[in-house]
């Protein structure tokens, strides 16, 4: 052994007695991401992990959603709606600052809400701000919202991470450094690894109980397990590796928590191409394939069946899951009456994670069963977004829609899976121009029905929400009603 | 030499123009748009033409590569549009990872691979027989496949190291280095393997040689005629080697990086493409292409020094 690689031993040898770093004091927290965010403005960019880090935490909106998915009042402390349904009067959050010091009033909605509606706006839901006809301030504290037309997912829209409160001044460089009103100040991100927050001092709600929190972005699966077992982790709210869960559940240093997302995993179709424009031949894919079997190998039977594009935690939910169930006898008997006989080719596209990846190869084994060739094409997410998504070139495609009751993409004049039905699109009409709870329930179970009837997709299963943390952690959410980690209520056991 | 040298020279610059163009060329035909990548399936036409806008993607394709490379040569890297910031201190920022990682690992491949090889083919038996076992089991595992049971044994079982993550080094060294440590060896160990297995059989090649057989003729001794002679001339093969491992430890590093979690510039390259930022990829890819012409035109010339004749084109 040569001198040097004495000296290069030794120094490891001097490395290894140092135990790894357990995870902050009492009152921090590190929390696992599956993906970075691509910049820190939930008003300037589509992906969930924006959001994971930054709804709730650091902005704030008129309305929040609470863990159960109810809308409730935010910065607005409370509001009424005309009978008509088209003018809504809010009343303000009196003593509101964003960490920059700027002061939240009437002027703040004006300007965040006309920022996102405006000509050059690059808000990923400028929908959400379409209905608004417009916004006054009678006070500093009073804000007025005119609509064009009733819209009954309007106060849920204000909710969403794209309708958050932004100040003037400071909109610009929300990306690389967010402000907002909320609990948590961003006070680092180091790209690639982390981000970090600490407790904002001048907070107009309840201050938090923890000082600071820590978004690690782990996206390997064992790396994941890893850091929760090694202790630099306290939890990771949306675990990306389901099949090491029953290790954390023998384990009693660790909470395990299964609830929903709003994922809706589906083999999407071409309603545009034959033979996917006839209905016999959707309801045969349905029927060939077993939900509950997919379940289980492509995501450790930790998802929930579903018929229609919805989930169970959604408001109005029916369980539609046994509309098709599994009979490869059935399927062949549709395939026949519609004219299509064995050795039909077709191409299925995989975006790149694992549920469609492993979903992809168990639903080409099926649909072999019923004589149907399915071929399988595997292509990253910038593709799968021009080539399905832009272009609807394809056959059929496994995706999950994660987007929060998303049943107006059935209703919309054109979108990738070509679903045209005159009779859908008067109910989801009706709904959003309901004004009582009543209509709206009866028109949401109705738009479900239609959708498990017509089947324009193979709608599989809900994702699930594998939350594992610290046993003495209390107050992080079971189910997520919406792309978010809200962490405010956050705290250590005594 | 210096006709040499200025050859070498002037084949990278040629080298590093036609590698940036044909990443340029290569981004551009690659599916996927940008703007849509960032806003997503909901995004409105006229909202994907607004942020295409801001990004300056509806220039024409001749006038962006005469930005982006007129702006490189001016020493400014362009902004990502994933992170908002200006892309030379991302590079910045993920270089003090990934260099420490890939320079530790090429040092340690080497203090343990050219020692080993030299040993085992100044023996025969059970030593040389024993290392070549090793190496043997060395080069057939994958680097990642080592990363996750080298994480497996010292993070989740001993907790001796971190099982992934990079405090920074602001945050004292120690932790940093020791963070690093389990990515080196993931890295290093099958590098060493390869380049063990290398030294052995260019000094093999070696010992075989008549200056040798005059050395040891003439009374030298025996561990002289290894260090002064044998070794020297047996490097020239190894450190080529070295050189191409250096660019195959740049490309594991995106694995490595990956498993371990590390913020290096492996990770931000994956992350890059995932995203399509754009800007981002393409200085990277042209660094990485810019090191691996530099390392092989200084492997050109230290083989040169070991050797004249290679600078003379001869041997």
């Amino acid at each position: 052994m040569t001198r040097s690689s004495t000296l290069l031993a030794a120094t490891f040898l001097a490395a290894l007695p140092i135990l790894s770093a357990q995870a902050g004091a009492p009152d921090t927290l590190s929390v696992g991401i599956p993906l970075e965010p691509p910049g820190l403005d939930p008003t300037a960019g589509a992906a969930s992990a924006i959001r994971e880090v930054t709804l709730a935490n650091i902005y704030q909106g008129l309305t929040r959603i609470d863990a159960a998915g109810t809308v409730i009042p935010d910065l607005a402390k409370s509001w009424t709606v005309s009978p008509d349904g088209l003018t809504y009067n809010f009343a303000l959050q009196s003593g509101v600052t964003f960490h920059d010091g700027t002061v939240f009033d009437c002027s703040i909605v004006k300007f965040s809400y006309g920022r996102a509606a405006a000509p050059d706006s690059i808000n990923a839901q400028k929908e959400l701000f379409e209905p608004i006809a417009k916004v006054d301030c009678p006070s500093p504290l009073a804000a007025v919202i005119t609509l064009k037309r009733p819209t009954s997912t309007f106060l849920y829209g204000m909710a969403w991470g794209d309708a958050v409160m932004v100040a003037p001044n400071s909109a610009g460089g929300n990306k690389a450094h967010p402000i907002g009103t909320g609990p948590f100040t961003f006070s680092r991100w180091v790209p690639g690894d982390r981000i970090e927050l600490v407790r904002n001092p001048h907070y107009w709600g309840p201050a938090p109980k923890l000082s600071g929190v820590t978004f690690r972005v782990i996206a390997d699966p064992a790396a994941a397990t890893a850091a929760l077992l090694s202790g630099a982790l306290d939890a990771y709210p949306d675990f990306p590796a389901p099949e090491t869960v029953d290790k954390f559940r023998h384990d009693s240093r660790f909470t395990v928590d299964i609830g929903t997302t709003e994922g809706k995993v589906i083999l999407a179709l071409n309603n545009a191409r034959k033979p996917f424009n006839d209905v016999r031949v959707r309801r045969a894919l349905a029927y060939a394939i077993d939900r509950k079997a997919l379940i289980d190998a492509t995501y450790s039977g930790l998802g929930t069946p579903i018929g229609s594009h919805y989930t169970p935690q959604d408001p109005s939910y029916i369980d539609l899951s046994k509309t098709y169930p599994y009979d490869p006898a059935k399927a062949k008997q549709l395939l026949s009456e519609a004219g299509v006989g064995p050795g039909l080719t077709m191409t299925i596209i995989l975006p790149p994670p694992s549920y469609a990846q492993r979903g992809g190869e168990l639903i080409a084994a099926y649909l072999q069963q019923v004589g149907i060739n399915a071929k399988l094409e595997s292509v990253e997410w910038p593709k799968w977004l021009s080539q399905v998504f832009t272009q609807s070139a394809f056959d059929a495609t496994v995706i999950e829609h994660d987007e929060a009751h998303d049943l107006d993409i059935y209703a919309r004049p054109k979108y990738y899976f070509n679903y045209d039905s005159p009779a859908y699109k008067a109910f989801y009409a009706q709904y959003i121009a309901a004004t009582d709870a009543a209509t709206q329930a009866d028109l949401l179970q109705k738009m479900q029905r239609q959708l498990a009837t017509d089947e324009p997709n193979v709608f599989l299963f809900a994702f699930p929400k594998i939350g594992i943390w610290n046993a003495h952690l209390r107050g992080l959410w079971s189910n997520a009603p919406m792309p978010m980690n809200d962490v405010t209520g956050v705290s250590w056991a005594p | 030499m210096t006709g040499f040298l200025l050859g070498r020279l002037m084949a990278l610059v040629v080298a590093l123009i036609v590698a940036s163009i044909v990443v340029f060329i290569v981004l551009q035909i690659l599916p996927g748009d940008p703007a849509l990548v960032i806003l997503g399936p909901d995004a409105q036409p006229d909202t994907l033409a607004a942020l295409r806008h801001q990004l300056g993607l509806d220039l024409p394709v001749w006038l962006r590569y005469l930005r982006w490379g007129g702006h490189l040569l001016t020493g400014d890297f362009g902004r990502s549009t994933a992170y908002g910031t200006s892309v030379s201190s991302l590079i910045l920022q993920r270089m003090a990872v990934t260099l420490p990682l890939a320079v530790m690992a090429m040092i340690l491949a080497s203090v343990l691979a050219v020692p080993l090889g030299v040993w085992a083919a100044s023996r025969r038996g059970v030593v040389d027989g024993g290392i070549m076992s090793v190496t043997q089991i060395g080069v057939a595992v994958p680097d990642f496949w080592l990363a996750l049971l080298l994480i497996l044994l010292f993070a989740v079982h001993l907790a001796w190291f971190p099982a992934g993550g990079f405090p920074g080094w602001w945050h004292g060294a120690g932790a940093s280095f020791r963070a690093l440590i389990l990515p080196t060896l993931a890295l290093a160990l099958p590098q060493a393997a390869i380049l063990a297995r290398v030294t052995r059989g260019a000094m093999r090649d070696v010992g075989e040689r008549d200056f040798l057989r005059t050395a040891r003729a003439k009374g030298m001794r025996p561990s002289r005629v290894l260090w002064l002679h044998a070794v020297p001339n047996a490097m020239v093969p190894v450190v080529t080697l070295m050189g191409l491992q250096f660019s195959f430890l740049l490309a594991g590093t995106i694995i490595i990086e990956y498993v371990f979690a590390l913020p290096g510039l492996g990770s931000l390259l994956f992350q890059a493409i995932g995203q399509r930022d754009l800007v981002v990829v393409q200085d990277l890819i042209l660094l990485f292409a810019a090191v691996v012409i530099v390392i092989n035109v200084l492997v050109d010339i230290v083989t040169a020094t070991i050797d004249p004749r290679r600078a003379r084109g001869e041997g």
